[in-house]
């Protein structure tokens, strides 16, 4: 949020130098409003936990103890040896979650990868050629929008089965075409520029031309994009483990804790609370940076805030 | 108009196209079709007739033209558990999910839109903060996870309210909120920053240099153009809300289209998720159509894009 009106509020410290330029506590918060320093730290975070959750984690994520069944979480004052509590099977929630992110990350990483190239090619074509070409591709864009990525997850689940690939698969066919309309508007403005023309002049390939000069014009745009979809991956992956379609078990996912807990909740309500908690840390955080990156990279897509 | 209403119906067949086709080959993967129908009094002879009858012995093309017109013709095929037509069986589920999605619209538009208004209205104050807030959060916490803990605190500890199925109109509250808020959040935040742009043009300068009231600067000049917003979000709203209502649906068990899809997952009846399937992408591209369609009529530029 504080961020979020960080443009106002720095037009305004423009216009009276005076106030804030010395000191050490003006610097940071002038930090404070430049970066989006909150989100990025609870980010890196996340992400060293979910790295390092091998060291970090106090139990095994997929063996329980039943004798720890429905431990209350140690956090809100109980006498537990469990931080955030134990599951229905004794597992401990909070080594779950460690695990759980690290397998939510990586799947929205890999679906990024994935969908970002794919998008970003079809984006540069589309944009490029123009013409039938253009307009296949962009008729194909219009098309995913209107194919609920949910039921066709479902769909191929029942048909081959839950696995690692049809979700990368599934979630990287919802995410592709919002790489490939930013890319190929970029792409649009980018070839009428004086030195897209003084290359073509020169000799270059289309190939080259797309590879060297336009790829780097639209990078920028793409990791907006990529940034401001990470959150809607993790989101979406949460949504088909807590279906059952999702991360396939015994891999530990939030999705599926939250699934997990979902019989137990008047019993147990910290099996479900704390992975929710936690996709909603990591989306939020997500999207701070995001706004932040696009105010930062590509003004044109700024809104009034 | 004509072009692009063109443009619209060609991405709307192509995405119909998809659809069978993925579900088409999807079920080809799974094996004979003829499986279904064997039974102890079946001969050689009779299962080869089956075969010709479904147009087995002929091309793979063939067999997809024939998929597709008796969907055209409303047949969706027979549920092998519940041996019944699939188009029966989703049909009598549709109203619930129609009746769910509309609930969450209607939570979307009555909290966002005026939130929206004025959280620009009252830029920068505690209104506003709260308004952000509560966008960004509709945006990051998972539908189902709000729904879970809705049920804990409203229905197991408050015993305010219904925790499961169809009723009255109290058994809307919970599921309408889980489901409608990520979409309230995106149009409260749509609506704030098309109404700052507006109350920023020069027309609304103007009216205020004329001596126009407050009042009548923020509702007469500028909520009618600033209402376009939230109209073109409307239409993505509308199919995000109904393929939504699958993973809000089973958390509530709520008798919709969702709940037969989770339920034909865990059963691995393939006709009844294809039915599903195909009848929630036409509801989908029908009303984002619809949409469409109106909001090029109100706003005439759209139609020259």
């Amino acid at each position: 949020m504080s961020d979020a009106t960080q443009p106002i509020v720095a037009a305004q410290s423009a216009t009276q130098p005076t106030v804030a330029r010395r000191g050490r506590g003006a610097r940071v918060r002038r930090a404070f409003r430049t970066y989006p320093v909150v989100s990025l730290t609870l980010l890196l975070i996340i992400v060293f936990g979910a790295i390092a959750a091998p060291w970090l984690a106090p139990y095994p994520a997929t063996h329980g103890d039943l004798r720890a069944r429905h431990a209350a979480p140690a956090i809100v004052g109980a006498d537990s040896a469990h931080l955030l509590g134990a599951d229905s099977v004794g597992r401990d929630v909070f080594s779950r979650l460690l695990y759980g992110a690290q397998v939510s990350l990586l799947v929205a990483a890999g679906t990024i990868l994935i969908a970002g190239s794919l998008g970003t090619l079809l984006g540069l074509v589309s944009g490029w050629y123009g013409g039938w070409i253009d307009e296949a591709i962009m008729r194909l864009v219009d098309a995913m929008n209107a194919i609920p990525v949910v039921l066709l997850a479902l769909v191929l689940a029942v048909a081959l089965g839950p696995s690692f690939a049809l979700l990368l698969g599934v979630l990287a066919l919802g995410q592709w075409p919002a790489f490939a309309r930013q890319v190929r508007a970029e792409t649009l403005s980018l070839r009428r520029r004086d030195y897209v023309q003084l290359a073509r002049v020169a000799g270059a390939s289309t190939g080259r031309i797309l590879g060297r000069h336009i790829l780097p014009g639209v990078f920028s745009t793409v990791m907006v994009v990529a940034t401001n979809q990470v959150g809607t991956v993790i989101l979406a992956e949460a949504g088909l483990s807590f279906l059952g379609v999702g991360v396939p078990p015994p891999t530990p996912s939030l999705g599926g804790m939250i699934a997990d807990g979902r019989l137990y909740i008047t019993d147990a309500w910290w099996i479900s609370a704390f992975p929710g908690i936690a996709i909603a840390l990591i989306v939020l955080s997500l999207v701070f940076i995001g706004d932040w990156l696009r105010d930062r990279l590509d003004p044109t897509l700024r809104q009034l805030e | 108009m004509l072009r692009f209403l063109r443009k619209r119906l060609i991405a709307s067949a192509i995405a119909m196209l998809l659809v069978t086709l993925v579900v088409f080959v999807l079920a080809r993967i799974q094996g004979d079709p003829r499986a279904l129908y064997i039974d102890e009094n079946m001969s050689q002879e009779m299962y080869e007739a089956l075969g010709r009858e479904l147009g087995l012995d002929r091309p793979l093309y063939y067999q997809y033209w024939v998929f597709v017109s008796q969907i055209a013709t409303g047949d969706l095929g027979v549920s092998i558990h519940q041996h019944r037509p699939v188009a029966d069986i989703v049909l009598e589920r549709l109203p619930a999910t129609l009746k769910l999605a509309t609930a969450g619209f209607i939570f979307s538009i009555v909290i966002g839109v005026p939130l929206g208004i004025l959280s620009a209205v009252r830029r920068g104050s505690a209104w506003d903060f709260a308004g952000r807030t509560f966008a960004v959060l509709g945006h990051s916490l998972p539908s189902f996870w709000v729904a879970i803990m809705a049920i804990f605190i409203f229905s197991v500890q408050l015993r305010w309210l219904p925790a499961f199925g169809d009723g009255g109109l109290d058994h809307y509250i919970l599921p309408a909120v889980a489901l409608g808020w990520a979409a309230a959040g995106g149009q409260m935040r749509l609506m704030r920053s098309a109404m700052l742009e507006t109350l920023d043009s020069q027309y609304v300068v103007l009216a205020r240099a004329k001596g126009v009231s407050q009042r009548g600067v923020i509702f007469k000049h500028a909520l009618r153009n600033a209402l376009l917003a939230p109209l073109t979000f409307a239409g993505l709203t509308l199919g995000s809300l109904i393929t939504g209502a699958i993973i809000v649906e089973t958390v509530f068990a709520w008798p919709g289209l969702g709940l037969l899809a989770i339920n034909a997952v865990v059963a691995s009846d393939y006709a009844i998720l294809q039915g599903v399937m195909i009848v929630i992408t036409f509801f989908y591209i029908a009303t984002s159509l619809l949409v469409d369609v109106v909001y090029a009529w109100v706003d005439p530029r759209i139609r020259y894009e």
